[in-house]
């Protein structure tokens, strides 16, 4: 059985500048994946080479079993079964919302159409909307035009370049959701571009993170964000702060917390100098602890605090505690360490190992 | 960016001239050729006859120019930047009914006007008739205003150029953020401080942008400035080309004159620039617009109405009225054929443009190096320039032409071939695309510019190859905008007169010349019904406009 889209060593290049390099990916039926990345990372870049607008300068582009791109081979973007969702929707203004959905259909009969257009009328929730003009539609109904025309010839994949950018940033979360579910209910095999992390927690099965045209890791959201392959990761996904220390054993870190330990092997050598990664809820609030820190900022988020805590060495902390554990500003606080997840980088380097619990 | 081949999407376009880039870059050198003519006549030693322009007449022209230009600076000024600011910031009853017809005067042309407030205010018409009726004045008794002279024409010349200041400082005005506005209120300015402070200099690359346009029409103007018998460079140009028979002189007027109309391109070149930065703030408000009751209310409607009334209701209806005293005698069968004749070449012209801007956009959009990119620029400049330098500029390379195909043909076969461009529709047709390509090539571009590169990828990946792209998106799209850079070329090639008189075949006649020629005999009421017809015309393009104000009017208020 042939994987749905397989990327290997795929490299994409404007002149002499290199975008993507050897960036080897691949997706199973019905998943949805995702490209996350910082503003010019080359996530964008990789879809349209996935979509048949950029050539690839390396590598081959695998769709259903079908080779659709390889140096100097590119099957044009009409005959590769891959729709796409554009930043900007890119609706035809020229064209009602259904003439816009059945675009694509052009091989199918009247009846046929009409149905399959009636179809994901339905399903993006617009139905009786068919005959009205894109610009009498608000941004979010356009969106989900916008999917429905990608996703009426059933292509062989959907791509989705930053679909929710244009969106108020209130709503993107849930219209993420929302678009994930429409397509598991018709299980197509997707890929979203985005640079918002939240947006593909809410989304993806597997994200793939991508920083100056290479691929970092590939793993879901709770992975990424407990167990970052590397300090680039570590920084790009979620808040968190690197706590100095000394590796004691195969398991364990000697830092100014305490003795840190994790589940799993972080194969660091005894008696080097490591960093650990401490997020937010690593760190617990806790009044009867002896150990102290002074508070030196807060941020209210609602439910929560999220504190800047310092301790007597000069080290900043974050902590997240419930809001309703009100403390000012210079207040010492007591705290405790609660590492699931021991993340451990040798200092100075970028390679990453980490120790998980449950992993 | 392309629909022809998928692996040079949005690349870098090549540095080498492929087929479009030459194929439009020769387009513009010979859409360029005129002016490249005319300025070359500046190398040409200048001959006794330029001694004798310069010492004479060539002081008047240049001061006749700039009074001209002074008068219509502060008349545009005051009409199109007080008009705008009041049908846009006030409220007050009729002011949606100005807000389009303050466009009406401009399907009026300057000679047009001219003629008419003549036969309305000269000694024999019927307002000077009525004063000596009323008070039994005889000639001499009275002093009355004479409309042929320089303010005469300024005036003129502001009543139907008002429109270009009026619409650009209108959108200016209400694409200020109401927010700057309201700033200035808080802090203490009156209304009237804070549209002198704020508002105004605000709208001030616009309000320079509409002034150039007005200004370069000023300069182009033949057919007022001929009839009021004020000398300046169109009638120089004219006087120096037939009456001293000097051509040398003629293109080195006509090259004195782009001196000037260079500058006011550059001018509107960097205000619209500028008007680009002065955009304050993305998001606007719908427009509160402030209530003028009782006294300046009525001060407001007399304000708007004054120009749209001299610009046009009383002209066109004096136009009506001749018309229709004279239509027995005059709407006949040589009449019909004049129609035939302004309409026929009206339509070809503007067909023939909007093929040409199609290359130029197309080859720009596919290819936009910078050398088409420069190539497009060099051909749609000639909106700028006058249609009597044109028509030197055409008329010089093409005799030249003819006399060397003429020589070599009787050197080598023994026969003349005579004239074969010279005095011909061919001849014509070109000084149109010369002067008029702009209007279809901004229409065009702007349209193409409304299709972004993600439509025609949408369509790619739902299955359409480049050619059905453009058959099922870009025509659909562009449809409109195709129709309007039809309209606006029909309609300026209709008006266009100082070309026409020059380059016309002998004996064929248009609307526009034969309104000239009426007039020139003072046979005002005769020429009314060609006017008319040429008005009316040009009510077209205006209703056009009007139509997207009123659009941009409901887009706001959603």
């Amino acid at each position: 059985m042939p994987k749905q889209l397989e990327i290997k060593g795929v490299s994409v290049a404007y002149g002499n500048t290199t975008i993507v390099q050897g960036v080897d990916l691949h997706l199973e039926g019905g998943d949805i994946g995702c490209l996350l990345g910082p503003s010019g990372c080359g996530k964008t870049t990789l879809l349209r080479a996935v979509a048949g607008f950029e050539p690839v300068a390396t590598g081959e582009i695998w769709l259903q079993g079908r080779l659709v791109a390889r140096p100097g081979f590119g099957l044009p973007p009409e005959e590769r079964r891959a729709g796409m969702v554009f930043q900007d929707f890119a609706l035809f203004p020229h064209l009602s919302v259904a003439r816009n959905i059945a675009f694509g259909l052009r091989r199918q009969g009247g009846r046929e159409r009409q149905a399959r257009v009636a179809e994901l009328l339905d399903l993006i929730g617009l139905p009786g909307s068919g005959e009205k003009y894109p610009h009498q539609l608000s941004g979010g109904q356009q969106q989900r035009v916008a999917l429905a025309r990608a996703m009426a010839p059933r292509p062989d994949i959907l791509l989705l370049d930053e679909p929710f950018s244009s969106m108020d940033v209130a709503l993107r979360e849930q219209l993420a959701r929302e678009v994930r579910e429409l397509l598991k209910r018709d299980g197509v095999t997707a890929i979203l571009v985005t640079h918002d992390q939240f947006e593909a927690f809410a989304m993806a099965d597997q994200i793939a993170v991508l920083f100056g045209g290479r691929l970092h890791q590939v793993a879901t959201g709770f992975e990424l964000y407990h167990e970052p392959a590397n300090r680039f990761v570590a920084n790009f996904i979620g808040q968190g702060v690197m706590l100095p220390g000394r590796v004691r054993d195969g398991r364990q870190v000697e830092t100014e917390l305490g003795l840190l330990a994790g589940g799993r092997p972080h194969g660091l050598a005894v008696g080097a100098e490591a960093e650990v990664l401490l997020r937010p809820d690593d760190i617990l609030h806790d009044d009867d602890s002896p150990l102290r820190a002074e508070v030196v900022n807060r941020a209210f988020r609602g439910a929560e605090y999220l504190y800047t805590l310092r301790l007597a060495s000069g080290q900043d902390l974050l902590c997240l505690v419930q809001s309703h554990h009100n403390h000012a500003i210079g207040e010492h606080i007591g705290i405790r360490v609660a590492v699931d997840h021991l993340v451990a980088f040798a200092k100075g380097r970028e390679s990453a190992r980490w120790i998980g619990a449950g992993v | 960016m392309t629909a022809t081949a998928p692996s040079t999407t949005s690349r870098p376009a090549s540095a080498r001239p492929g087929p479009w880039g030459v194929g439009v870059t020769a387009l513009a050198l010979i859409l360029a050729l005129p002016l490249l003519v005319v300025l070359g006549f500046l190398l040409v030693p200048a001959g006794e006859v330029w001694g004798h322009l310069a010492d004479t007449v060539l002081r008047d022209y240049v001061t006749n120019s700039l009074w001209l230009m002074l008068g219509v600076t502060i008349g545009t000024l005051i009409g199109g930047v007080g008009t705008a600011w009041l049908t846009s910031m006030c409220r007050f009853p009729g002011r949606g009914l100005f807000e389009w017809a303050l466009l009406l005067p401009m399907a009026m042309p300057a000679y047009i006007i001219a003629y008419t407030y003549t036969g309305l205010l000269d000694f024999a018409g019927p307002v000077q008739t009525l004063l000596r009726a009323g008070f039994g004045w005889g000639y001499g008794d009275y002093w009355f205003p004479e409309i042929r002279s320089r303010e005469g024409a300024a005036l003129m010349l502001s009543l139907v150029l008002y429109p270009y200041v009026y619409l650009l400082a209108r959108a200016a005005f209400l694409s200020q953020s109401l927010c700057v506005l309201d700033v200035s209120r808080t802090l203490g300015n009156g209304p009237w401080r804070t549209f002198f402070t704020v508002a105004l200099p605000l709208a001030r690359p616009a309000i320079v942008a509409g002034l150039s346009l007005a200004l370069m029409e000023t300069l182009a103007d033949y057919g007022t400035v001929q009839y009021f018998g004020v000398a300046t460079f169109t009638t120089g140009i004219f006087r120096t080309w037939y009456g001293l028979n000097n051509t040398v002189a003629a293109a080195q007027l006509s090259a004195l004159l782009l001196g000037f109309v260079f500058l006011l391109v550059a001018l509107e070149r960097l205000s619209r620039r500028g008007a680009r930065y002065h955009q304050t703030s993305q998001r606007h408000q719908a427009i509160r617009r402030y209530p003028l009751r009782g006294g300046r209310a009525l001060a407001a409607i007399a304000f708007c109405l004054l120009p749209v009334a001299c610009g046009f209701l009383i002209p066109a209806g004096l136009l009506t009225t001749w018309a229709w005293r004279v239509a027995d005698t005059r709407i006949d069968a040589a009449f019909l054929g004049l129609m035939g004749h302004s309409l026929g070449l009206a339509a070809t012209a503007a067909l023939l443009a909007l093929v040409l801007a199609l290359i130029l956009g197309y080859g720009r959009r596919l290819h936009p190096t910078r050398g088409v990119t420069a190539a497009v620029r060099i051909a749609g400049m000639g909106y700028a320039v006058p249609g009597t330098v044109i028509a030197v500029g055409v008329i010089i390379p093409f005799a030249w032409l003819d006399n060397s195909l003429d020589a070599w043909m009787r050197a080598t076969f023994g026969l003349s071939t005579g004239l074969l461009l010279s005095g011909t529709l061919a001849a014509l047709l070109f000084a149109y695309l010369v002067r008029f390509l702009a209007v279809a090539l901004q229409t065009v571009e702007s349209g193409l510019g409304k299709i972004r590169p993600a439509m025609d990828e949408s369509a790619r990946s739902l299955g359409l190859r480049p050619g059905g792209v453009l058959r099922r998106v870009h025509l659909p799209m562009l449809r409109g905008s195709l129709l309007t850079a039809l309209l606006l070329v029909f309609v300026d090639v209709l008006k266009e007169l100082p070309a026409t008189l020059i380059l016309r075949p002998f004996n064929f006649n248009t609307l526009a010349v034969r309104v000239y020629e009426l007039a020139a005999d003072e046979r005002l009421a005769d020429a009314a019904p060609a006017a008319l017809a040429i008005v009316l015309t040009g009510l077209l393009p205006v209703i056009l406009l009007s139509r997207s104000i009123t659009q941009s009017r409901h887009a706001q208020t959603t």
